[in-house]
């Protein structure tokens, strides 16, 4: 396959990773995107029949700790850094979500 | 005495023998910090206070006859995607920038246990995602040895920090080399551990699979020590492993007669440098003289790890950073009365991030979507097993494998960051590691005519970082360049 990109192949993606580019940002990625993709498809002509893919590398199985409450973070800490936080009833406020 | 040129080790002994006080050691730090940082831009952070009390607890615990940590008074700066409790960590980025995380990093916890100083936080490349800290929102650092020169990246500031005596140590993040290759461009050693054996709570994460904490320092023997301090298992990190940690320093015997010196001839003999590759030679003939052997190894998969690196990075970073929504914390972009949700997330994303951060992003999202899933991330994943599969049969003749940590020495400000795949490439001999797990370290192996550092990397087998690091010292032991300082 040979990758090639379109400003509306670039706005379908921004979608998919909620960001709202600008239309110069638009530009420049749908060229510089189709570059590193087109370098990339290199591992196209790679032959692994069979090859299992690696998601991490140590084998190690995920474990388990024993089920006990332990000390966490407070809400308040929690609230700190919120942009738009209510602490006084321990939420985070968000727009508009219907329609929005 | 000068402090700021003593190394790790030095300030540790001094202080516990109380030649000198862990106050004074670290005002004379924050002092050159404070001198040099307007010049260098290395640090976002310099936290004299709270770094002044931590030292004053180590002269109390000292008079009080209290044993002292193996790190006692040696002041440390941190990459800016560590977190510290109460201490702004913005991962040089616009959408953290007014973040106070409520919780510290465990690698941090550990050294502030073992009595290391922290000054303050180090500028990086937006999220640790580039090669030269100039993707920071605060403006690139510069490298010590040359101003208009690039310190590497993304852990630039920390390599600049230690390279301008500004620190005897820092930590940084290395996911495809963002230890390393600083390390190399400001001649200092850039220490990347095994994959799981360091903790990365607390460290704001970029590629889950690859993500690696770390030391700079000006000697091998203090990267060691530090990796002791920080190594071994940790319920906070389901990734780390319970393997024992040993004590790293005494593995630097000087003694590396018979340690066989895997070179892949094939995979270097392409794109380097000419200064880079005869220090490359010059560093192998130095290991044959102190009686290692030197051999030749194949990596038929390395000149794929670029591509598989960056298809993987990005695709574990565009999940990893979906959580930077304006919601939680940091930055909220300012909204019109009628926009909704999700124009919140789209434009406060747009606007908190930068552009090679918003690039990646793209890049993962595209990858990992419906009908390029297969032809892309599956494709790297496995060509991912193959590179593995290269280094399993490439140790079975070698103990360590050597390679130039960069192909060109550092580069100019500005001369790469137009054209992001240029940039990429810079990584083809660090990314390997990361990928297929393994320790790496970057020494200082000499200067090219224009005085700018060049680094040689070894990789040791996984949770065998002991034999890389006796290696590493047993170089040092046999070369001077580490002893060389920028002019500032």
């Amino acid at each position: 396959m040979s990758t090639t990109l379109s400003i509306a192949d670039v706005e379908r993606i921004a979608a998919l990773a909620h960001l709202e580019l600008t239309d110069a940002e638009k530009t420049l990625f749908t060229k510089q995107l189709a570059d590193v993709l087109a370098y990339a498809e290199q591992v196209q002509q790679i032959d692994t029949t069979g090859v299992p893919a690696t998601a991490q590398v140590h084998g190690a199985e995920g474990h388990e700790r024993a089920d006990e409450p332990v000390p966490s973070l407070s809400t308040a800490d929690m609230l700190a850094n919120a942009p738009d936080g209510a602490p006084e009833v321990g939420l985070f406020r968000v727009p508009r979500v219907i329609g929005g | 005495m000068t402090v700021t040129a003593l190394t790790a080790t030095e300030i540790r002994d001094a202080v516990t023998d109380g030649q000198v006080s862990a106050t004074e050691v670290c005002r004379a730090f924050l002092d050159r910090a404070q001198a040099l940082n307007p010049q260098l831009n290395a640090f976002t952070l310099i936290d004299a206070d709270r770094a002044l009390d931590a030292a004053g607890r180590v002269d109390a615990q000292r008079a009080s006859g209290t044993p002292l940590g193996p790190l006692a008074g040696v002041p440390i700066a941190l990459k800016d995607n560590l977190c510290v409790r109460g201490m702004r960590t913005t991962a040089a980025s616009r959408i953290l920038d007014t973040f106070v995380p409520p919780y510290t990093a465990t690698a941090v916890m550990k050294l502030e246990a073992a009595g290391a100083i922290v000054l303050g936080k180090t500028n990086c490349d937006e999220f640790a995602m580039g090669s030269s800290t100039e993707n920071s929102a605060y403006g690139p650092t510069k490298n010590p040895w040359a101003l208009d020169r690039t310190p590497g990246g993304s852990s630039g500031g920390s390599a600049a920090a230690v390279a301008a005596h500004c620190a005897p140590l820092a930590l940084g993040s290395d996911t495809g080399g963002s230890i390393r290759q600083p390390g190399s461009f400001c001649g200092v050693v850039g220490l990347k551990p095994t994959y799981g054996r360091v903790s990365r709570y607390g460290l704001l994460a970029f590629a889950s699979s690859l993500d690696q904490i770390g030391p700079f320092s000006r000697r091998v023997r203090d990267a060691a020590l530090t990796l002791t301090a920080i190594a071994g298992s940790d319920g906070a990190d389901a990734t780390t492993v319970a393997t024992s940690v040993p004590e790293f320093t005494s593995a630097l015997t000087g003694d590396v007669r018979g340690v066989r010196v895997g070179v892949p001839r094939a995979f270097v003999s392409e794109g380097v440098d000419e200064e880079v590759r005869l220090a490359f030679e010059r560093a192998l003939d130095t290991l044959a003289r102190a009686g290692a052997v030197i051999v030749d190894i194949d990596l038929p998969h390395a000149r794929a790890a670029i591509p598989v690196y960056y298809l993987i990075c990005t695709a574990e970073a565009s999940s990893n950073l979906a959580r930077y929504d304006g919601v939680k914390y940091g930055f909220r972009a300012t909204l019109g009365r009628t926009d909704g949700l999700k124009a919140m997330y789209n434009r406060t994303r747009d606007e908190g991030f930068g552009a090679e951060v918003k690039r990646r992003i793209m890049l993962g999202t595209y990858v990992l979507s419906a009908g390029y899933y297969d032809a892309f991330y599956l494709k790297a994943q496995q060509v991912r097993t193959l590179l593995r599969r290269d280094f399993d049969r490439a140790f079975e003749g070698a103990d360590v494998i050597a390679m130039p940590t960069s192909p060109i020495p550092p580069f100019r400000l500005g001369e790469k960051t137009e054209d992001p795949l240029q940039m990429y490439l810079a990584d083809v001999f660090t990314v390997s590691a990361n990928l297929a797990g393994l320790p790496g370290i970057s020494v200082p192996c000499g200067f090219t005519g224009a005085k700018l550092p060049i680094g040689l990397q070894l990789m040791g087998r996984m949770f065998d970082e002991a034999t890389m690091l006796r290696t590493a010292d047993a170089f040092e032991r046999a070369t001077s360049w580490h002893t060389e300082s920028p002019s500032l």
